[in-house]
């Protein structure tokens, strides 16, 4: 469906309507941004049942043919070739300078087949990248328009899929896929998510969605959830939102990621010679700040009155009950865990100090689901 | 009896004090509230000046004094439990007090009904 102003809407367009969200502009859609109860509420929903997010925005690629974990090795940051089948792994598309293009998950569906979930707002930017680089003989299809994405997040998320008829000890391991059914519909299931909770993400054909939104939405323990909550959930767990932390000025390794780039392998790939021989400029850290004020991205970090870096992503965190921070700090600046600052705008000026990440860490995400099998 | 402004906020008048809050409407559209602050008491101001800000999960918003007047409390309740302001946006989400009130500005704001037709209209 197309609204005016040229914002795109889901299939889910009416169904959130229903349950009385507010709906907002994102990355060219009209996406719910809270339901009736609110962001808070669907916070702490999140935290401690599970929630249903409208993701059919976000974008899915297929990559297949001979060669293509090869090639995939050399256009994205972490390796591709070694990773296996039924596995998701966590990636960046770089540009030549080594700053970020897109932050996405790469699926390995089979030896010479890869689905690759990227974001909304840089969907056409990535899927013309692919293109591009991808040698002649191995196939890209952008899948966006007919894949539906549910995610489905939180603690009770594997029990709600057990009463929709699925064998608890069958669903996928933290950061693994299988192809299933749910009532029927052909879906393919990992068990990843961006809420530091137990979760899965759901995709399957977009023409299914509103039966798929109602049969989740029935389920015991499950309410809807919309972006805002998403937002402060990935940002109590130091995830970034691709914009913010990852963009074309940061490359993965500014933004915390150099342990699993592992550029001591000596892969080369996209940006990998800027990576090692560049000099680090910014690092992100964590920001607790004392007190519910929030610091909104922009805003300047100062230590000992002097402007260290600027804040990326900055809200009130629901379950820490104060505001909390990512922000780039100049690396000239030597910071540790613990150290007093300032957050400072044209209108205020609050406390705060660096704090280790996740700044929520009670969350399920990693937990085995599968008790008797301790 | 209550006045309202076209910022969405609310004016009581109580014996020679003005109790000042947002809209049911304002709490609706901002959604959970999570902060407030309001500026010092004794603070002179005027009709249309910054009071304070009123933060919500994803926004900050300035409240405008719908009258003139002079600073005398805020809701202490509120900086522990903003959310009060959703709760109960037009009672117990009340934000500040003034005294050395202007009466005449008072009567210049919308009533209830007058209010409720303003929130009505399509956006311009």
């Amino acid at each position: 469906m197309n609204l005016t102003n040229n914002l795109k809407a889901t299939p889910l367009y009416d169904r959130h309507l229903a349950l009385g969200a507010k709906m907002v502009p994102f990355a060219g859609w009209l996406m719910p941004v809270q339901y009736a109860e609110g962001i808070i509420a669907e916070h702490k929903h999140t935290r401690t049942l599970a929630s249903i997010f409208d993701i059919f925005h976000m974008g899915e690629f297929r990559v297949k043919g001979e060669g293509s974990a090869i090639a995939l090795d050399k256009i994205l940051a972490r390796a591709v070739a070694d990773q296996k089948s039924g596995t998701c792994r966590y990636n960046f598309l770089l540009n030549d300078k080594g700053t970020v293009i897109d932050d996405l998950i790469v699926y390995r569906i089979a030896e010479n087949e890869f689905f690759i979930v990227v974001n909304a707002g840089t969907r056409d930017t990535d899927a013309a990248r692919f293109r591009e680089l991808l040698p002649k003989g191995i196939s890209f299809t952008d899948e966006s328009d007919s894949t539906a994405k549910i995610d489905l997040q939180g603690p009770e998320s594997a029990d709600v899929l057990v009463a929709l008829g699925l064998k608890k000890e069958s669903l996928p391991l933290y950061y693994r896929w299988m192809n299933t059914a749910i009532s029927g519909i052909p879906c393919l299931l990992s068990r990843t998510g961006y809420t530091g909770e137990l979760g899965f993400e759901i995709y399957f054909p977009a023409d299914k969605s509103e039966f798929m939104w109602n049969l989740l939405l029935a389920q015991k323990n499950v309410k809807p959830a919309g972006l805002g909550a998403r937002d402060t959930l990935r940002l109590e767990m130091g995830y970034p939102l691709y914009g913010h932390e990852l963009n074309l000025n940061t490359t993965p390794v500014e933004a915390g990621f150099s342990e699993i780039i592992r550029l001591g392998d000596n892969r080369d790939f996209i940006g990998s010679d800027v990576l090692r021989n560049s000099q680090l400029k910014k690092r992100l850290v964590g920001i607790e700040l004392d007190g519910r004020r929030a610091a909104r991205e922009g805003t300047n970090v100062l230590i000992d009155g002097n402007p260290v870096g600027t804040v990326s992503s900055g809200a009130f965190s629901p379950s820490l009950e104060k505001s909390v921070a990512m922000a780039f700090i100049s690396e000239e600046f030597k910071i540790s865990d613990g150290m007093g600052l300032e957050l400072a705008t044209e209108k205020f000026k609050v406390s705060g100090k660096i704090a280790s990440l996740p700044f929520y860490k009670s969350g399920t995400a990693r937990i085995n689901i599968i008790q008797d099998k301790l | 009896m209550k006045r309202y402004t076209k910022e969405h906020e609310w004016v009581e008048i109580i014996g020679s004090e003005a109790v000042i809050g947002i809209t049911a409407h304002a709490a609706k559209e901002l959604g959970d509230i999570t902060f407030v602050e309001i500026r010092p008491e004794g603070t002179a101001v005027i009709s249309g000046d910054a009071i304070g800000t009123v933060e919500s999960v994803k926004a900050a918003s300035d409240v405008y004094s719908p009258i003139s007047g002079t600073i005398l409390a805020a809701n202490s309740e509120l900086e522990e439990e903003p959310g009060i302001i959703n709760n109960s946006p037009e009672e117990n989400g009340w934000i500040c007090r003034l005294k050395n009130i202007d009466i005449e500005g008072f009567q210049k704001l919308m009533n209830r009904d007058e209010y409720n037709n303003y929130i009505k209209e399509p956006l311009k």
